[in-house]
């Protein structure tokens, strides 16, 4: 005969209860942990997935995702002719926040460098990577964009070809990928007046000078494009990501990157370590203490709700020692109710947490390892939390039956 | 360690005397009580509250050790002074059986289920202590409430079930504390007879503490305890 089985079932409605009320608090454990988890997978994601060994950046800066970071674009020129680097390409990242049928739009704008990047190593979950060099643009699924839907940024309009999953940046916004000369143009995209003025005022600073008295057309072109006039140099870029031939050394080819006096170059490694312990640092923290202090929580009210299930049962377990059940038995009882209770808790966490957390604004990433370590630290605050009612049921007396 | 075989003394108290408390505050609960009680008999204890009836009783069930004096119960020495000479929750186990004013019959099992449990405990393998709770709960007249939780049975089945538990390892001693005062006149002689009828068929003895004096004549003997003495009850208290 089990008695805690028994007990169980005479008091199913509020055993049930206590159960869903520790399932709450074990969903609340899990989504922290899910939180810190999609906290990193969201900072890493890009990072992992596009597939550079290295990234050259401004000399001194942290690189694209941890400040601003500006590098001529053809950089990646230069960084094809050092020994071991097989492709390099431009990179562009910036935030941008529009309005979108009446709502507030926020993106982190990533610029590809069409042709050679795509976007095929974008997590796609439907349409396609780019397709063309302008006016097309990759949607991550959290910016509520649908295949086929037109965006206007700056001067032009862009369509979006593809919708991505769990493509966001360390702040969880949704990232839009396009060609690096579009992410470009909807970075530097300025009003057609400020334009005029800029112009003019090249015009007026140029006027006076001998140079353009000598050649009148110099004058005429600071009337022009930007991109006309060498002087002004290349566009700039966040970034310039290098991959290099398989079986050459990467921090090897670092090293000698980092020779040179204008930029600063990390591996894929040393940017993850800078997004972890550098940009999300004192988040990831602030939630694994809060995930710590919830586990500390769940074992004191565990205990507290298992010394209430056993004080209502100190007459009958008084009764037991009076015709002599042994101590293990007594235990069982109390130890069997903690760890049912606890992987009531634990189911219950994990199919109300299935169900709430894809809701949630920010995405809670909860794998199996967490899942794994959820359910040993369950069963340690089950036993854990039950001692405390083991301890009370082993004090009582037998005679406590007569009072 | 277990009595071999049956002895005719099922319990000996021999100068039991047990003090709470100790210098301004010292109380004496029970005085030298002496008792040598026969298998297959049934005695009641009486005397007023206080008087240290319940002392006496939980003293000789394992429950409440004696400050000094001996228990001999089927011929072991389970007590001497203080200090028990076996292990008492198993001897308890084994040896005794209880039944009190409230059934205490556990609130989770049913009828079946109160009366396995004491044979599970003494380690009597399921199927044979539900068939043997069957038994019981057939011979105390209430077999047909044996899957009933204790809350949808009367006091007197109630009380019947918690006889048929204290039986339920054929114990050489059954003790009773006010087994009756819940009950109604008749339920409670009901009750009454039925120890007599467990002490004579059954051989345990029985020993029966009770205010109840119109059912005296089912006993054996009556002792009665005034200000911590035990003495048979047409004894003149010792001044």
């Amino acid at each position: 005969m089990n008695l805690a089985a028994k007990d169980i079932r005479h008091n199913f409605g509020r055993f049930i209860l206590t159960a869903i009320g520790i399932g709450l608090l074990l969903m609340i454990v899990l989504g922290m942990s899910g939180i810190y988890r999609g906290m990193i997978d969201d900072a890493l994601v890009v990072v992992d997935r596009i597939g550079a060994d290295l990234w050259v950046v401004q000399r001194g800066t942290r690189g694209p995702f941890a400040e601003i970071s500006r590098v001529p674009a053809n950089l990646e020129h230069r960084l094809r002719a050092v020994p071991g680097v097989a492709s390099s390409r431009a990179f562009v990242s910036h935030n941008v926040q529009r309005e979108h049928r009446g709502r507030p739009l926020r993106m982190n704008v990533h610029g590809l460098a069409w042709p050679e990047d795509q976007g095929e190593w974008v997590r796609l979950v439907a349409g396609r990577p780019l397709g063309q060099a302008h006016y097309e643009m990759i949607a991550d699924a959290s910016l509520g964009l649908a295949l086929g839907d037109q965006l206007s940024l700056g001067k032009d309009s862009y369509t979006v070809v593809g919708v991505s999953r769990g493509m966001v940046s360390s702040a969880g916004d949704g990232i839009a990928f396009f060609t690096l000369q579009d992410a470009l143009s909807i970075q530097f995209d300025l009003p057609g007046e400020a334009l005029r003025l800029e112009r003019a005022a090249r015009v007026e600073r140029g006027s006076g000078l001998e140079a353009t008295l000598e050649q009148p057309r110099l004058l005429e072109r600071g009337a022009g494009l930007s991109s006309g006039i060498p002087a002004l140099g290349p566009p700039m870029v966040s970034a310039v990501v290098v991959r290099v031939f398989q079986g050459a050394d990467p921090a090897a080819v670092a090293a000698t990157i980092a020779t040179w006096p204008d930029v600063s170059v990390y591996t894929r490694a040393g940017q993850e370590q800078l997004l972890v312990y550098g940009m999300i640092d004192k988040a990831r923290r602030q939630i694994g203490l809060f995930r710590v202090l919830l586990v500390i929580i769940s074992t004191i009210i565990m205990s507290l709700i298992l010394y209430t299930l056993t004080l209502d049962k100190i007459h009958d377990i008084a009764l037991l020692k009076l015709i002599g059940a042994r101590n293990t038995m007594i235990v069982g009882l109390i130890l069997q109710q903690a760890l049912l209770l606890g992987a009531l808790g634990f189911g219950l966490a994990w199919l109300i947490g299935g169900w709430v957390f894809p809701r949630f604004p920010r995405r809670v990433l909860v794998t199996a390892d967490d899942l794994q370590a959820l359910a040993l630290v369950v069963v340690a605050i089950s036993v854990f939390a039950s001692l405390l009612g083991i301890w009370k049921a082993m004090r009582v007396e037998p005679n406590k039956v007569l009072s | 360690m277990t009595p071999s075989g049956p002895h005719p003394h099922a319990l000996e108290a021999v100068n039991l005397t047990k003090i709470y408390g100790a210098g301004n505050t010292e109380v004496v609960a029970m005085k030298d009580a002496s008792l040598r009680l026969e298998r297959g008999e049934v005695i009641a204890l009486l005397g007023p509250s206080g008087a240290g009836k319940s002392t006496f009783l939980t003293s000789v069930g394992l429950i409440n050790p004696p400050t000094s004096g001996s228990i001999i119960i089927g011929g072991v020495t389970i007590m001497d002074g203080p200090r028990p000479l076996v292990d008492l929750r198993a001897f308890r186990r084994r040896h005794l059986g209880f039944v009190f004013q409230k059934a205490n019959l556990i609130p989770f099992l049913n009828a079946a289920e109160n009366v396995a449990v004491a044979l599970q405990v003494n380690d009597t393998p399921p199927a044979d202590a539900r068939r043997r709770a069957m038994e019981l709960l057939d011979y105390l007249g209430v077999a047909d409430r044996a899957n009933n939780l204790p809350e949808e049975l009367s006091g007197g089945q109630q009380q019947r079930v918690a006889v048929a538990r204290a039986l339920a390892n054929q114990p050489n001693l059954i003790l009773a504390d006010e087994p009756t005062a819940a009950l109604d006149r008749h339920r409670g002689r009901q009750v009454m007879e039925l120890f007599r009828k467990v002490a004579h068929e059954r051989g345990s003895a029985v020993m029966v503490v009770t205010h109840d004096h119109r059912s005296l004549d089912v006993f054996d003997r009556t002792y009665k305890m005034e200000d911590g003495r035990l003495m048979p009850t047409d004894a003149t208290p010792a001044s």
